[in-house]
């Protein structure tokens, strides 16, 4: 989109109830082979994911370095540098490795979230090798000048304005997730605190890039029209010539959550609210912390209770009962730590909170209390996997799974296994979840009202 | 997780119901950017059924799923003038209810088999969109029939989708980027002509609307005769005939539209001033534009590239974003319609600088008008719009989509084939041409936030409009 450069960095955070599945890729009824995965002697992982409809490849490079993995005080460092990252190099300097991309007709972009941070170009196949070398010098080549870094930290500020200060339901989900998180950084905004991304210098970008971008430290997915034997041989020219930082943890430790004790609510009111909203977020396990089975059994709670005109929410806030214009449920599955279960419903007008609230605790109730139906239950596992197959589709989608879920922490064995995953989740493993998770102690609420406040003077200067 | 348009997160909602007429005419600008010739796109059949329903298509096995984009002509252009938002409405209410099956049946039917079926409505076309795994296909288009023949509009149904759509709207009556769009479009076009009025339809005409607009909507609009469909996937040609006759074989032979007369939008410059307490001032900016068949079209294409496109090569965002970091967005688009044409541009910008911001782009705008770009931008504007035209079109629901709107362009069908020449020879005497007619009178020039500094409104400038 013509709209946003640096596209969605904040996708993962601030997207509410945009149904994301976790890692997904290929059903057992797809004949599809696994991508070929290999690593290179400095400790680069390498994942190759052929797709040849059409001359066209995408290169990704994933770093597991996030939001969550800033110092206290630098929030929004990992994003800030991820901007950075097209200033140039010694070798290339400014503008020339986006200017190469856009002459063969290319599209770039970049990413961060709490966990990672990716860097991606989709060119022309017989493009791949230049891309790759631009990639590579750029890992550790980076050179940065305080007449690239102001302006581009301008920029951040702008980006934090247009995704958050100008949008009240964006707000919201900071009070949320600041709320949820005691002491796990995942309460942090991955775009950070104002009054930090405006500190933020080129030292701090500089010290961050030095210490997390190495190759030990990074997955490179390319995907598209490739032969997977002739990208061990490319990827060996030019990343395997990048120098391991071997100082990088080979675990990524935070400060992790105590046990949840209190609900909390958070109320914000805004004067450009025109519709209320609320939306709850329960503390649960990611895929990649949640003990076997369960994490494929949220999924399946997320659709059920959440997912579409036919879920359990939406029927019965929105169809049975005229109570919302709109309800839903989603479960952020790709997460390194424990992640979010979430819960939204917009009121009708005069229709109260507590009176919405009332009819989820019941939905909830019915779930942990009453067999869920066989018919329900099939209807939804058939949609989470069709997912899988309709993801095939695109190569980009594919790519950004993989690295997604290879980034927190998963195998690819668990992306491919994923749809056996669904197939096998019981009812009685949904019920537990809902039991076992959705439990208020668990849990913010949150309600975005409308500030009827009297309008305060407007500066003039 | 479908679309290109879903990602960036959003708060989820009925997808009608967030929709503002300025983000549809934004999308209708992506996708005549896909022009490529990728290898399935190198095998476009134009078929045709035993019943006479014609589709542009692509066989493709590779996955195991069909993708159909199909059009009807006349959308949110057909639409009562004192009512605007009908078509829109019809599109969110045909897939809540049809045949025997009442809403909750029909939702059923569609998740079980993990089958997508979507309406929008655009200024000048009713678009429909049909994905489903191959082994569905029977159903797919069976439920897609009952719905274009026979939906139910039940008042309560009905009711349902319009709160969610009035939701909508009361969410955009806050949101600067919504209303800078409404009210361009009104400066544009007036309230006289169809495209100055909200696709969206406003708070008080949604409202009013009832179930006999939505009858006699879909009783002049779906008809054979402007049908177009495009379908990619995993099906063959003597198979999809037959599913296209049983789903469209039964509509009406011939539509019933109310004719709209040609536009041309307003003459620049002028400049519109909502107030809003927003910690970011949004712009939107733009003119008259060319239409699809104008001799100066592709010309203007490759220079509006050049001057605000997608990329860092942007003159619009090396001047505003990357020298001055004034804005996180800044683009320009062609728009093109059948009755008119615009070129249409917006950023978010800090308020306290909002001023300098606007300078800057009709700076940009001026120069561009006067010396057009040099050869050296023109030579790799045309090489990034070649080589774009393979990368635009790498799955199913892309490709189909793309096939689409050259049907509703009344293009050829080896159009793809044929655009990178059209895109050659443009020169820089077209493209300074171009330049000139686009930008030459300045801007239409819309501004929702804190008000500019003072010092930065020229003098030209027409007072301030009243909020709406």
């Amino acid at each position: 989109m013509p709209s946003t450069r640096f596209g969605y960095p904040l996708f993962a955070m601030l997207a509410a109830v945009t149904i994301w599945i976790g890692g997904a890729a290929a059903q057992t009824t797809i004949t599809s082979d696994p991508p070929a995965s290999f690593t290179l002697g400095n400790g680069l992982q390498v994942v190759v994911i052929p797709d040849h409809r059409t001359p066209v490849v995408t290169e990704m490079v994933w770093y597991k370095v996030g939001s969550a993995d800033e110092t206290a005080g630098k929030s929004g460092l990992a994003h800030f540098l991820e901007h950075l990252m097209f200033k140039g190099t010694s070798k290339h300097p400014a503008g020339e490795f986006s200017k190469t991309v856009l002459r063969v007709g290319g599209n770039e972009n970049a990413f961060t979230s709490t966990d990672y941070t990716g860097y991606f170009q989709r060119v022309p196949r017989e493009q791949l090798a230049t891309m790759m070398e631009f990639e590579a010098d750029r890992m550790t080549g980076l050179i940065l000048k305080d007449e690239n870094v102001l302006p581009e930290r301008d920029v951040v500020l702008e980006e934090y304005n247009m995704r958050v200060a100008n949008n009240p339901d964006a707000r919201l989900t900071e009070q949320i997730m600041a709320a949820l998180y005691l002491n796990h950084p995942y309460g942090r905004p991955v775009i950070g605190w104002h009054q930090e991304i405006e500190k933020l210098d080129r030292d701090d970008a500089l010290a961050f890039y030095r210490r997390f971008y190495a190759p030990n430290n990074a997955i490179l997915v390319i995907a598209g029209d490739v032969d997977a034997k002739d990208i061990r041989p490319m990827a060996e020219q030019t990343f395997g010539k990048v120098a391991p930082q071997p100082s990088i943890p080979a675990e990524r430790l935070r400060p992790q959550e105590p046990v949840p004790i209190a609900p909390r609510t958070v109320t914000l009111s805004d004067p450009r609210a025109e519709q209320p909203n609320m939306r709850r977020y329960y503390l649960v396990p990611s895929a990649t912390t949640a003990a076997a089975g369960e994490s494929a059994a949220l999924d399946v709670l997320a659709q059920l209770m959440g997912g579409g005109s036919n879920s359990y929410l939406y029927r019965a806030l929105v169809v049975d009962r005229p109570l919302a214009v709109n309800a839903g449920a989603a479960y952020q599955s790709t997460a390194l730590d424990p992640t979010q279960f979430m819960i939204s419903a917009a009121p009708r007008p005069g229709v109260e909170f507590p009176q919405i609230e009332q009819v989820i605790d019941d939905v909830i109730a019915e779930v942990v209390n009453n067999p869920i139906r066989a018919e329900d239950l099939e209807r939804v596992k058939t949609q989470l996997i069709a997912e899988a197959i309709y993801a095939q589709d695109s190569q980009e989608t594919l790519a950004r799974w993989y690295g997604g879920a290879l980034t927190t922490g998963l195998s690819i064995e668990d992306i491919r296994s994923w749809p056996d995953r669904i197939k096998a989740v019981t009812a009685a493993q949904v019920r537990d979840a809902a039991q076992k998770w959705l439990v208020k102690t668990r849990s913010v609420t949150g309600y975005l009202v409308k500030d009827n406040a009297p309008k305060r003077e407007e500066k003039r200067s | 997780m479908n679309d290109l348009f879903s990602r960036v997160g959003q708060i989820a909602a009925k997808t009608g119901a967030r929709r503002t007429a300025m983000r549809l005419a934004l999308c209708l600008l992506m996708l005549p950017l896909a022009a490529a010739p990728s290898r399935a796109a190198a095998k476009i059949q134009h078929l045709v059924s035993p019943g006479g329903i014609e589709a542009w298509f692509v066989q493709d096995a590779t996955v195991p799923l069909i993708a159909m984009e199909y059009a009807f002509g006349g959308g949110a252009d057909q639409d009562p003038a004192d009512k605007p938002g009908v078509s829109n409405l019809v599109a969110d209410t045909l897939d809540e209810g049809s045949g025997d099956l009442d809403s909750r049946s029909f939702h059923e039917r569609l998740d079980r088999r993990a089958i997508e079926l979507s309406f929008t409505s655009s200024r000048d076309h009713f678009r429909g969109s049909l994905r489903m795994l191959k082994d569905t296909k029977d159903e797919a288009f069976d439920l897609l029939r009952t719905a274009l023949t026979s939906p139910h509009f039940d008042s309560v149904d009905v009711e349902r989708i319009q709160s969610q759509i009035i939701s909508g709207l009361r969410r955009d009556s806050s949101n600067p980027s919504a209303l800078a769009g409404r009210k361009f479009l009104e400066l544009a076009f007036g309230d006289h002509h169809p495209y100055g009025r909200p696709v969206t339809g406003t708070l008080e005409s949604v409202a009013r609307i009832d179930i006999a607009d939505l009858k006699d909507y879909t009783s002049r609009v779906l008809a054979k005769d402007t049908l177009r469909i495009a379908v990619v996937g995993d099906v063959d040609a003597a198979t999809l005939g037959s599913l296209l006759d049983r789903t469209f074989g039964g509509l009406p032979a011939k539509s019933s539209l109310t004719p709209v007369a040609d536009i041309d939008a307003a003459k620049p410059p002028q400049r519109a001033f909502i107030p809003l307490d927003v910690p970011q001032t949004v712009v939107t900016f733009g003119g008259p534009g060319l239409k699809r068949h104008d001799p100066d079209f592709m010309a203007g294409y490759v220079v509006n590239y050049i001057l605000g496109g997608a990329g860092l090569s942007s003159r619009l965002y090396r001047e505003v974003r990357e020298k001055r970091g004034l804005a996180y967005s800044v683009y320009e688009s062609l728009l093109w319609m059948d009755h008119s044409a615009l070129f249409v541009g917006n950023t978010g910008t800090r308020a306290d600088r909002a001023g300098e911001t606007v300078d800057a782009i009709d700076e940009e705008v001026r120069r561009m008008a006067e010396d057009g770009p040099t050869q050296q931008e023109l030579d790799e504007a045309k090489s990034y719009l070649k080589g774009s035209q393979m990368l635009a079109l790498d799955n199913s629901s892309k490709l189909a989509s793309a096939l689409l709107q050259y049907q509703l362009d009344q293009l050829p069908i080896d159009y793809i084939e044929k655009r990178n020449g059209i895109v050659d020879a443009v020169t820089l005497e077209d493209a300074k041409r171009a330049a000139r007619r686009l930008w030459g009178q300045g801007l239409l020039t819309v501004i929702v936030g804190h008000a500019p500094q003072a010092a930065a409104v020229p003098a030209s400038a027409v007072p301030p409009a009243a909020p709406n």
